[in-house]
């Protein structure tokens, strides 16, 4: 069947899961957190019935401190760099349980989390293994908060041109970040699998509803998750939804699926606010000139017409 | 079949063992001189003959992370490597011990570089000596089979449950076709049970495993692996006892040959302790106090039997083959002396450093050694040679 066709059971306002959380309350991320946030709803969608790989991160650190845990459901953390390659082994070792009948004959997704780090750079590799591979009911999240936040703000091949970090700092022969964000979504779709999406809590039932997609579709699926950092980002506590929603509506981060190597737009911009309006409260960017706005205004204008062209010319 | 043995290589022998023990999980990459056993068990799962997921990893260090994930999720997982192979999991090898994830690994010892170097020494496997691996060398093919079975009932034991590692010299073991009985399905039924578990990733049962450990928690987890692996001796000793009665092999933590009454006793690991006999043999011939001792369980290592057996002699030459750099003493040197050390009329410590990056060990390098040894233990000074050496 065609990941198009396959379906699944669509989230609606009317329909929103009731009930506990699938991650606990009471964790330590920091006040106003925007990737927490995409992690509970992308788990609530799920209820508890999958297992849960984490990659050492934020995330990682803020729900899973001895004795205590956030994660309802199974949930096993090893190390940075290997979330995808631990998730293979556990979705391998379940296929084939299920196969010998020592577990139910029913299928259920192996969710693999990773920050933007463990993802795109130390990650790449076991990452880019996985897809490959093709296993059936796995997951990769990526929840990208463009630097190493857990750390304390260092870049990563995510962090986007011009941003302020520790490792990409600001002075006299610097302007910050003098790299383009890495296109993970593009990296992952170029395995040939069968879905893959990106998403931002702003926008939170089509993020549930694309893990929900996710899991349905026998094969790997990848979802590029916007995850704001107020306090990587020098921005306030209260403003991680409002820039998650802004990031969207200035074409900086097109919401979009890739079924089968089918290219779906899930929000036309048709009036898009302007990129300086994005960057303005975030206080890593506060450095940044006219032309260097412009810069970056430009590049958005490409990436994003890219993906209008692909759903054109590739439509489902 | 089961009463009469067949030639074949010792890796295709390992890979036979996998397949009786119906492993579920088997996720390798390819490194010289492992290849051989993973190729077989792909054919293996490729022919139907093993009923398992094969997972053609991109690197070792995410087979060692699909085998934790694999073990943890409740399936029997093995994995195969080497050299330069163990090095890039060793981040991985730190953590399955303490995540009891009782994986089995082969390893065809091999040299680390540099210089790169495909052939056989221990340089490998110790560098991971400290990470809370059971570990056993085996010293022919059919100790290689028999100790592969016998990792997955040691690994899996309820009391246990910690990652072995199964070592098999690179080349000089792991590619000769020896004469194996290969057991009867049903003798490796009877022997090992199912892998059941409570510690997995359980739908059922859901938890958290791989949590933080604070400075409060982390003394504690530290002391706890280390006393499974150290109580794990005693599980290894009964599991080498219930083989014996099923298959009528008897094996020892700590071998022993012609020692009793030695002045000098050589201890060695691995393969080259067969050549090591013979050249006892005939240093017996010519009236020499010759003995060998024979370090099989090398973790947790075995003090008290290592004690009895070289306790006696005068004179003990420990052969190593690894070199510790900026240490005058091999891996193995260091711990035969921390275990003599204060013990009543200890024996003189000498170590030898051996068939490095695949350099032919000898009979006439035991009998150099046994001589040498004795020269050394009179002079009281330097203690410590790598023999052979191209000046």
């Amino acid at each position: 069947m065609r990941a198009a066709d396959v379906p699944y059971e669509k989230i609606t306002a009317k329909t929103f899961p009731k009930g506990q959380d699938s991650l606990a309350s009471g964790h330590r991320a920091c006040q106003g957190c925007g990737e927490v946030l995409a992690l509970r709803l992308l788990l609530k969608a799920l209820g508890t019935d999958f297992i849960a790989v984490s990659a050492t991160g934020c995330m990682e650190v803020c729900t899973g401190t001895f004795p205590q845990s956030a994660w309802r459901m199974p949930w096993l953390h090893v190390a940075f760099e290997n979330a995808a390659a631990v998730a293979s082994g556990v979705e391998s070792a379940c296929h084939v349980l299920r196969k010998k009948g020592k577990l139910p004959d029913k299928r259920f997704p192996v969710v693999a989390v990773a920050g933007d780090g463990g993802t795109a750079d130390i990650g790449l590799q076991a990452l880019s293994g996985a897809l490959e591979r093709y296993h059936r009911d796995f997951i990769y999240v990526c929840l990208d908060n463009e630097a190493y936040m857990n750390t304390g703000i260092q870049r990563s091949s995510e962090t986007p041109f011009g941003a302020n970090t520790t490792t990409s700092p600001v002075g006299k022969d610097s302007q910050g970040q003098n790299t383009w964000k890495k296109n993970m979504p593009a990296i992952a779709a170029a395995h040939g699998i069968p879905y893959v999406a990106t998403a931002s809590p702003a926008f939170h039932l089509d993020m549930m509803n694309k893990i929900r997609r996710a899991a349905a579709i026998e094969g790997p699926a990848y979802i590029h998750v916007y995850a704001p950092c107020p306090t990587g980002w020098r921005m306030k506590p209260e403003l991680a939804v409002e820039s998650s929603r802004l990031v969207v509506n200035s074409k900086v981060f097109p919401l979009y699926e890739v079924l089968d190597g089918h290219y779906v737009m899930n929000r036309k911009v048709e009036k898009p606010i302007p990129v300086a309006d994005y960057i303005k409260p975030q206080g890593r960017f506060r450095h940044l000139k006219q032309e260097d706005i412009e810069k970056i205004q430009q590049r958005v204008d490409l990436e994003y017409d890219k993906i209008v062209r692909l759903s054109e010319a590739f439509p489902v | 079949m089961a009463n009469k043995p067949i030639g074949i290589e010792v890796s295709l022998a390992v890979a036979e063992a996998v397949k009786l023990c119906d492993t579920d999980v088997v996720a390798a990459y390819p490194i010289t001189p492992q290849t051989h056993i993973v190729e077989h068990l792909s054919e293996l799962v490729a022919d139907g003959h093993l009923d398992a997921a094969y997972i053609p990893v991109e690197s070792e260090h995410s087979a060692m992370s699909s085998c934790i994930g694999s073990s943890a999720a409740g399936a029997r997982t093995f994995t195969a490597t080497s050299s330069q192979g163990l090095a890039l999991m060793n981040e991985m090898i730190y953590i399955a011990p303490v995540l009891r994830t009782p994986i089995v690994l082969a390893v065809a010892n091999r040299a680390l570089s540099a210089p790169i170097n495909i052939w056989n020494d221990h340089s490998d496997i110790m560098s991971v000596r400290d990470a809370g691996w059971i570990a056993v060398f085996a010293e022919n093919g059919q100790e290689a089979l028999d100790l592969t079975i016998m990792s997955f009932r040691i690994g899996e034991h309820p009391e246990v449950r910690l990652p072995v590692s199964m070592n098999i010299d690179g080349f000089t073991l792991s590619h000769f076709i020896e004469p194996i009985l290969i057991p009867e399905k049903s003798q490796v039924d009877a022997f090992l049970p199912p892998f059941e578990t409570d510690i997995k990733l359980d739908l059922k049962n859901p938890m958290s495993m791989g949590l933080l450990g604070s400075p409060e928690t982390y003394t504690e987890v530290k002391k706890a692996t280390d006393d499974i692996l150290l109580g794990s001796q005693k599980i290894i000793e009964q599991v080498f006892a219930e083989f014996e009665k099923v298959f009528g092999r008897k094996y020892n933590p700590v071998e022993t040959y012609r020692h009793e009454d030695a002045e000098t006793i050589i201890l060695t690991m691995g393969s080259i302790s067969e050549t090591a006999m013979t050249a006892v043999d005939e240093m017996r011939e010519k009236g020499r106090k010759v003995g060998l001792v024979r370090i099989r369980l090398w973790r947790p290592l075995p003090v008290k039997q290592l004690q009895a057996a070289l306790g006696k002699a005068e004179t003990v030459a420990v052969v190593d083959r690894h070199v510790v750099m900026g240490v005058p003493e091999g891996p193995v040197a260091l711990e035969v002396k921390s275990l003599l050390y204060g013990t009543p009329n200890a024996p003189k410590v000498c170590n030898f450093i051996l068939g490095l990056g695949g350099r032919d060990v000898r009979r006439a390098d035991f009998k150099y050694i046994a001589e040498r040894a004795q020269a050394l233990a009179k002079d009281g000074q330097n203690r410590f040679e790598i023999v052979g050496v191209y000046e």
